[in-house]
């Protein structure tokens, strides 16, 4: 008997797999199996973390749904994932946010913010919020910079501790790899894994989505979002530095690197998160776990937001339009970070946890 | 749908598609009726894994060459020599190149496995598992433009003079009951899934026997080919059939019902007798003939035995091992006599003589006085919890079938060809399958033969 139900029913399916065996090729998932005869609860969270919900396991397996057997691995892995979540955030007091993480939460701490910093503006001075600034500094007329880098300096760090508290414990629960220890070649390995979603592939014919007829459409999309945010957040790292190191601030010229970054990582968050999204939708539900579609869609609607407002603030920020933009887009990178160790966000940071986990397995069996 | 087709393929399974895509891409317009809801197309290929073919040297996904010859021989020993020895040595043949041909048709091949299976030079194995494989061949069968009906289960067949005018069937498909083509292919399987149709060999004792694939093949095609002047072939009491779990469900358990743990332990019957040397022959050997002998023990039951020092020792087990702390105890969950069993352990245990256990080779751990011996792998049973698999035999596919030529072309009673009726797969395995088997054929034969069948049929079709 497990901690939760969903918990003894993927034991149950690991069990059955574990007879069947014919999924070994498809994923990490049935080799990190394997190498385990019975299934404690991190055991099951590390398997459920390791799936990347590619759905192939299902389409292929003969004893899917009406089968007796009843075997739907990727649903109950998915189900599993995000109680997982939630088992183990920190604070443990936050660990029910992961229930309510919907679309509303986020919008409302987006909006939340973005009426704070507008209001924060107003008090100072009205005319600045409707005003055109132009040229370097222009941001700071609504907000100083110190007051912003404060404000999202605290709620990333936050962020952060949050993140590696919970990791920490996931990461303890899934147990000392059989027979390793972290290693540079892990650590590469996971890194590549990760970075290419080896196991969004279905095996080598892509994810199944509303049909049984694979596609790389779920994969093109997660790497436009993915990437898309890691370019917007070197956009900000590099502003930060030219900030502080070279005394340029922003905005900068379109040609200048961090603009350029965000340029192009912004064009990801917005194309990236509209396709999940669509891809989501369109999915046969019998893959879903529809009881978390709301911090889904919250992740994913957070991240189209701020893609969006940081675009539109590119486009416009030489207008009277800059002030609401930049107050919407501060908003909504704000309601990202804080919601960030509370949504959908872990799954990207568990998944490596457990890729890394079960490279260093595979490593350790050579 | 309605119009009259070059081939008409019955089946849905890996001879059928096979033959359904052979036959499109040799011009012909190709119906394939699946009796079967969509969910369960493809009958017992569903449950398939891996498939044995010819090759001269190792590839990505078979460790080492496997030639024809060698092939041959594993067959003749296999069947005692009960083979066609002219179709199965171009079977053999022609699997040489299946082994890319169906990897043209969209199939995947896994890269060779480690470990629980001693299968890596002479079987490649389907990347996903036979369904996998399936998906691919009706992906690629329908974007050739190959018409697939499912729910379409035929129920007669108009032959006259060993020629093949229409099938009926029992749900109209575009309005029609009756489907007229050129040419047919019969690719529906055995009889397995017919218990009363088993019962006439078996008689009542068929009732205890579990079926391990598709209910669907019930061998109305066969019966309706061989009442129509089909040749027939093959001996209808042969089969393929081992030890499965006794709680599996009647149909369709799949391969995750077997046991390979006999090697570990003693096999009783439900007088808590031993009967047959457990220790004889070592897989996949030993897997093929458990099925057969535990049909012939009464109420078709029988109990492996062993204890809690060998449970890793084999492939995890879906249902649990029955355990007790005593052999009395055990005796009790198994509804066995507790004194008869525990007299069948002390003497088994008393009988065996020290050596060396090593399960991977035929090892000198035997018992000495004790009937009948176990002659390899021998060890007390003497650790509790003592552990108990109960079993019944699951039938895997029948060997009786239609008799055919190297075209794959039906040979009516009178020893002609058929005009244009060609089989594929079960339906037809007798003909390289007297008896006995060998892991992987079933697809061979489905694979090999459903081309040539597909080919033959458009040729003869377009002509
Ligand atoms: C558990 C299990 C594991 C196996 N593993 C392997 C393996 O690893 N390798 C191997 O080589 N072999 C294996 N076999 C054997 C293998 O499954 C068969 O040899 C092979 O699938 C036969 O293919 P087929 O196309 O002739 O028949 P099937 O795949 O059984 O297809 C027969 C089709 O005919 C349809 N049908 C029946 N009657 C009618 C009708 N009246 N009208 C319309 N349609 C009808 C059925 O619905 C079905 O789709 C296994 C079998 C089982 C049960
Ligand atoms: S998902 Fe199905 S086919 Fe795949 S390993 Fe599990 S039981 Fe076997
Ligand atoms: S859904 Fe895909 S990634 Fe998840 S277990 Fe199945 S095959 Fe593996």
């Amino acid at each position: 008997m497990h901690g939760t139900r969903i918990l003894d029913e993927a034991d149950r399916l690991m069990t059955v797999c574990n007879s069947c065996r014919y999924c070994e090729g498809l994923c990490a998932v049935f080799p990190a199996m394997e190498m385990r005869r019975a299934f404690s609860d991190g055991d099951l969270n590390y398997l459920a973390n390791l799936c990347h919900s590619c759905g192939a396991c299902y389409v292929d397996c003969q004893f899917s749904p009406p089968h007796e057997f009843n075997v739907n691995v990727p649903q109950t892995l998915a189900i599993a994932r995000a109680e997982s979540y939630a088992a183990y955030a920190w604070p443990r007091a936050l660990s029910g946010a992961f229930a309510r993480n919907g679309l509303v939460i986020s919008i409302v701490a987006a909006l939340s913010m973005a009426a704070f910093i507008f209001g924060f503006a107003a008090l100072n001075d009205r005319s600045v919020l409707f005003g055109v600034h132009t040229g370097p500094g222009a941001f700071y007329r609504l907000m100083p910079h110190n007051a912003m880098a404060a404000l999202f300096s605290a709620a990333f760090l936050f962020a952060i501790l949050a993140l590696v508290m919970s990791v920490r414990a996931f990461w303890r629960d899934i147990g000392t790899p059989i027979g390793g220890r972290a290693d540079g070649g892990s650590i590469f390995q996971a890194i590549r894994d990760a970075g290419e979603l080896r196991y969004l592939h279905g095996g080598g014919v892509g994810c199944y989505n509303e049909d049984d007829k694979p596609t790389d459409r779920r994969k093109l999309f997660h790497h436009l979002t993915f990437y898309g945010f890691l370019l917007c957040f070197a956009a900000t790292s590099v502003g930060t530095l030219y900030h502080y190191l070279l005394g340029r601030e922003a905005p900068y010229p379109w040609w200048d690197l961090p603009a350029v970054l965000g340029t192009l990582g912004g064009i990801g968050l917005v194309v990236g998160p509209v396709g999940l999204f669509i891809a989501k939708s369109r999915r046969a539900p019998e893959l879903l776990d529809e009881s978390s579609s709301g911090m889904d869609v919250g992740f994913i609607a957070m991240l189209f937001l701020t893609g969006l407002t940081g675009m539109l603030l590119l486009i416009l920020r030489e207008t009277a339009a800059m002030g609401p933009l930049l107050a919407l887009h501060l908003g909504a990178v704000f309601a990202l970070f804080i919601t960030m160790p509370y949504g959908k966000f872990v799954h990207g940071i568990y998944r490596f946890a457990a890729l890394l986990r079960y490279a260093q397995e595979r490593r350790t069996e050579a | 749908m309605g119009s009259k087709y070059d081939v008409l393929v019955i089946g849905g399974g890996n001879a059928a598609l096979c033959a359904a895509i052979a036959a499109r891409r040799g011009g012909a317009s190709v119906l394939v009726l699946e009796g079967a809801p969509k969910f369960y197309r493809g009958g017992n290929t569903r449950h398939t894994r891996n498939m044995r073919c010819a090759h001269d040297a190792a590839t990505e996904i078979l460790t080492g060459p496997y030639t024809e010859e060698e092939f041959w021989e594993d067959l003749l020993r296999v069947t005692g020599g009960q083979t066609d020895e002219v179709l199965a040595r171009h079977m053999i043949r022609e699997s040489k190149d299946i082994l890319n041909w169906i990897v043209e048709q969209g199939v995947r091949w896994q890269p060779s496995l480690g470990g629980t299976l001693s299968l890596g030079r002479t079987n490649s194995f389907f990347l996903g598992g036979g369904r996998a494989m399936l998906n691919a061949l009706y992906l690629t069968a329908e974007r050739l433009g190959v018409d697939v009906a499912y729910d379409a289960e035929v129920t007669d067949l108009v032959i006259e003079d060993g020629m093949f005018l229409a099938a009926r069937l029992k749900r109209p498909i575009g309005g029609e009951t009756e489907i007229r083509a050129t040419s047919l292919v019969a690719a529906a399987g055995g009889f397995e899934a017919n218990i009363e149709w088993l019962k006439q060999y078996w008689g009542e004792a068929a009732d205890n026997f579990l079926i391990r694939g598709t209910p669907y093949n019930r061998g109305s095609i066969l019966k309706m080919l061989l009442a129509k002047g089909v040749q027939e072939v093959g001996d209808p009491t042969q089969c393929h059939a081992v030890a499965i779990d006794a709680r599996a469900p009647k149909f369709d358990g799949g391969i995750i019902t077997r046991h390979d743990s006999v090697v570990f332990g003693i096999v009783v019957n439900k007088h808590a007798e031993r009967f047959y040397d457990e220790g004889e022959d070592i897989w996949p050997k030993r897997y093929a003939i458990w099925g057969r002998l535990v049909a012939a023990q009464p109420d078709q039951i029988a109990y492996i035995i062993f204890d809690s020092t060998v449970v890793t020792s084999f492939m995890p087990t879906l249902f649990p091992p029955i355990a007790g702390q005593t052999v009395a105890e055990l005796a009790g969950k198994l509804t066995l006599d507790p004194v008869a069993l525990e007299k069948t352990i002390t003497e088994f245990n008393a009988a065996v003589r020290p050596g060396t256990f090593d399960h991977t080779i035929l090892d000198d751990c035997v018992t000495e006085g004790v009937t009948p011996p176990k002659t390899h792998w021998a060890r007390k049973i003497e650790t509790p919890p003592f552990l108990a698999y109960p079993v019944r035999p699951g039938i895997t596919f029948t060997y009786l079938g239609t008799r055919v030529n190297k075209e794959s072309r039906m040979l009516m009673a009178d020893g002609k060809p058929s005009a244009n009726m060609f089989a594929a797969g079960e339906i037809m395995a007798g003909n390289v399958l007297g008896k006995g088997y060998a892991a992987g054929m079933g697809m061979t034969i489905g694979s090999v033969f459903g081309r040539i069948a597909g080919r033959e049929a458009a040729k003869h079709a377009r002509n």
